[in-house]
């Protein structure tokens, strides 16, 4: 596996590639409206662009449903028809955006009531770490991808574990994950992601400006942010959840073999299938526990 | 000690040359007092020995009066003069004794503790560990003295130092010196031509040990055939025979008396041993060379010539022994050590005890069987050859362990604020309308974005400067709190004093607390009592940590002020 050219960024070309929210029940229950969320983002892609003569975009939506590829500035290169009231490369994507969206309304089934809500962030995170492998092996010379993702929609625990296995995967490679979440709660998942690899994680207080915290923060090439304050997270919430559950969990069992995260005492690990000792009393099995994150 | 104060009759000086006012001197074990004979006089002496750093005295053997020198903190000086010398020296003991106990911390009241049996040896170990760590000694004086816990409770904790530090006592054995005997300047009398050596026990062991034949023959001849002092005589003029490098007159004088030519021969004890340990060597040592032994490189490969050999003579090779032989037997005999450690009074009682350590380590060494086979064992596991084995196909990974600070610094700040939303965040998103209407509206946004173009403008400029405002705000208050590098902590950024007091605060706190839990359950009264004196403690704790907390936030205010005055650029802007 070919892994990051080097990691100190001489040049301040950018490849971002953005992961786009389009998870329908967030949107439709949010406080901003969508098409002022795509506007902004529209803008911001276009500011991107013009940063710099080699920079990169690519859009991937992460739907309720099914991930798909919205948008590569690359091969974008017919630029469409200029009407003066959008850049010329979004009604590409606003095209690709409708047929995505047809599609996922295609796969969706009825889903039992309880279940949170949330969007198929694993699928969108890997789809962008395998587009970057494509990038580092196609031997052209290509500036240092970085991922940011656009989410508002909660957390899914049972995604834990393909996240956290996308997270690290993209720590190896170097690749930072930037990640600006909307929603209203906290997203620990992205906040752990721009923890372990290296990005910034922010959540706008004032969504009409959203544009500008893109601008400011986000626009920052990898190679600026040597000197460029960005704003640092004071605290990053590390929370995980059980395998078995896909419950998020402060305390739980952790197998010493594999480090898989239980909320139950088993008698055999799923993960690796090595068999756990008895446990003597409740009183002796405190003491297994292992806390994950202090009581707050 | 025995008494617990000193009255003696003495006169006080304040200077040398001041005569001196007579009266009396009492000493007990806080203070000084000295009360003049007349009593209206004005000279009255009291002192607290806190306030007495030191002490002089005159020498008995001189011709001056017997006077006692106490030197105060102040550089000050109070002179007393004695009737006499035993009494100067009474007090002189006394004062010293005080002046000790005033180094030690508390010895006082750990001795008051009748339930605990403390050996001298513990006493020293706890007084010599809370002289070198001062926070320990700090800890000590606040919760000891005050009474809050007890020495066997304080102790109790720090076994593991207290044991760390008697295993570090005297474990050494003092080895031989690493001059050589030889250096022994006799001292001469010019005129009577006498050389005069002194040999002490010590000198006597290392020659002994260093050449086993003058052991050998001192055990045999003194004191049947000859006393100490004529053998001691002979081994000098065989000594100076030696160094005059006289073979011939060696030889010669060898052949007169038996007894020197012992001392003059080479020493056969020491022979058979190099023998008997050649025979030994381990064949699996490794004489590899390497640049050091390279001696191709050299001039004459090394060798040194001069220009004329020389004849040997044969029959006086007997008598000669190089430098180099002996250097080489010095240096073995200090790196194997001193065998005999007692403090040993005259040469037969030295003789006789090496001699009984060399018996007892030849006999250690006989089961020679035994370490044959030993050493057979290790030669064939130490030939192996390793082409012929398999190859190790071990897969290595790289070890990569991270800094575990990363992840505890990163939770510093969970308190603040990400707390609250945490568990609500498993609330699902109420859906009032069903699946197809939603997608409905969505793609209706995005029609709308394409019919109309992007929001005009993208965002208002209120807006926009409102949210950059609060970023640089934010961005530069963090740096502002946590620091510009993630090493430097916000302790280090408190003045010095400030910072050790916060710190001590935190270890005695922990001290106090440990105490607590370990007290429960509360099964006894004493551990009822205990806990109570614990929990007094630390409620004193709290005004303090409260003025401590006014003292930061004055100290930050002031920085503050200081930083805006000097009109200092926020984010380094230039």
């Amino acid at each position: 596996m070919a892994s990051a050219p080097s990691k100190l960024y001489a040049d301040d070309v950018s490849l971002v590639v953005v992961l786009l929210d389009t998870n329908l029940f967030f949107w439709s229950s949010s406080s901003v409206s969508f098409s002022q969320f795509l506007s902004q983002v529209l803008a911001f892609l276009n500011a991107i662009l013009t940063l710099n003569q080699l920079n990169q975009v690519v859009v991937i939506a992460t739907g309720y449903n099914s991930c798909d590829y919205i948008f590569d500035s690359a091969l974008d290169l017919n630029r469409g028809i200029e009407n003066g009231r959008m850049p010329a490369m979004s009604s590409s994507l606003l095209q690709k955006l409708e047929k995505f969206l047809i599609k996922d309304e295609q796969l969706s089934k009825e889903e039992p009531e309880g279940r949170i809500k949330s969007s198929l962030f694993s699928g969108s995170l890997s789809m962008s770490l395998c587009y970057m492998q494509r990038v580092f092996r196609s031997g052209a010379l290509h500036p240092h991808p970085r991922i940011l993702c656009l989410q508002g929609s909660p957390d899914g625990p049972e995604q834990y574990v393909a996240i956290m296995n996308a997270i690290f995967s993209a720590q190896r490679s170097k690749v930072p994950i930037d990640s600006c979440y909307i929603g209203a709660q906290n997203s620990a998942f992205l906040q752990q992601a721009s923890y372990i690899t290296g990005g910034v994680h922010h959540k706008p207080q004032n969504l009409d400006g959203l544009f500008q915290y893109l601008m400011t923060i986000f626009a920052t090439d990898l190679h600026s942010r040597s000197f460029i304050h960005l704003p640092k997270s004071v605290g990053v919430d590390f929370r995980a959840s059980c395998f078995c559950h896909k419950n998020t969990i402060d305390m739980g069992y952790i197998c010493s073999v594999c480090l898989s995260i239980f909320c139950k005492h088993q008698k055999k690990c799923s993960t690796c299938g090595s068999v756990f000792g008895q446990a003597q009393s409740e009183v002796a099995s405190a003491s297994d526990k292992k806390r994950k994150t202090p009581e707050t | 000690m025995a008494t617990g104060h000193v009255t003696k009759r003495a006169k006080y000086k304040t200077t040398i040359k001041d005569p001196g006012t007579p009266g009396t001197l009492r000493m007990n074990l806080e203070k000084i007092l000295f009360v003049p004979h007349n009593p209206k006089s004005a000279i009255k002496l009291d002192v607290e020995f806190r306030y007495i750093k030191g002490q002089k005295h005159t020498k008995e053997g001189s011709n001056k009066p017997p006077w006692l020198n106490l030197t105060n903190n102040q550089n000050g000086s109070f002179i007393f003069e004695f009737e006499n010398y035993s009494d100067l020296q009474g007090c002189r003991d006394f004062v010293g004794k005080v002046l000790a106990k005033s180094g030690e911390v508390s010895e006082k009241s750990s001795v008051a503790y009748p339930d605990e049996q403390l050996s001298a040896a513990e006493m020293e170990i706890r007084i010599k560990l809370l002289q070198e760590d001062s926070e320990l000694q700090k800890l000590h004086k606040q919760f000891v003295l005050s009474g809050v816990l007890t020495e066997a409770e304080f102790w109790a904790t720090r076994k593991k130092l207290q044991d760390r530090e008697a295993s570090k006592k005297k474990k050494q054995r003092l080895g031989f010196k690493s001059a050589m005997i030889s250096d022994i300047k006799p001292s001469a009398d010019g005129r009577t031509n006498k050389v005069t050596f002194n040999l002490t026990p010590e000198i006597i062991l290392q020659i002994f040990a260093e050449k086993p034949a003058v052991h050998r023959a001192f055990l045999s001849y003194v004191p049947n055939k000859m006393s100490e002092r004529n053998f001691w005589t002979k081994y000098f003029r065989a000594e100076y025979l030696h160094s005059t490098k006289n073979s011939i007159a060696a030889a010669a004088e060898a052949a007169e008396d038996e007894e020197l030519a012992v001392f003059l021969k080479q020493d056969d004890i020491l022979a058979s041993e190099a023998r008997r340990k050649i025979r030994r060597v381990d064949p699996t040592l490794d004489m590899e060379a390497d640049e050091g032994d390279d001696y191709t490189h050299l001039p004459d490969h090394g060798l040194f010539r001069d220009g004329n050999k020389g004849m040997e003579e044969s029959q006086n090779e007997l008598y000669k022994r190089t430098l180099s032989q002996d250097i080489n037997r010095h240096a073995a005999v200090v790196l194997e050590g001193r065998a005999v450690d007692l403090e040993l009074e005259d040469t037969k009682a030295v003789a006789e005890a090496l001699a009984q350590s060399k018996r007892e380590s030849s006999n250690k060494g006989e089961s020679d069987g035994d370490t044959t086979r030993e050493r057979l064992d290790r030669l064939s596991r130490m030939t192996e050859i390793e082409d012929l084995q398999g190859s190790n196909t071990l897969p290595l990974a790289p070890l990569c362990i991270k800094d575990p600070r990363d992840y505890f610094d990163s939770q510093q700040a969970n308190a603040l604020g990400t707390s609250g939303d945490e568990l609500s965040g498993t609330e699902q998103i109420k859906c009032s309308l069903s699946i197809p209407e939603v997608y409905g509206s969505l793609r209706a946004s995005i029609s709308s974005i394409k019919a109309m173009g992007l929001n005009e403008p993208i965002v208002k400029p209120e807006v926009a400067h409102q949210v950059f405002d609060a970023l640089t705000y934010s961005i530069s208050n963090t740096k502002h709190n946590i620091g510009k590098n993630s090493q430097e902590s916000v302790l280090d950024r408190l003045p010095r004093k400030t910072k050790e007091d916060l710190l001590h605060h935190w270890t005695s706190i922990l001290e106090l607390l440990k105490h607590f839990w370990a007290s429960y359950p509360i099964t006894t009264s004493y551990l009822y009592a205990k806990v109570n004196r614990l929990k007094d403690a630390m409620s004193n704790i709290y005004p303090q940590l409260e003025a401590l907390d006014a003292a930061i936030q004055h100290y930050e205010a002031s920085m503050q002020k200081r930083s805006t005055q000097s009109g200092e650029k926020p984010n380094g802007y230039v």
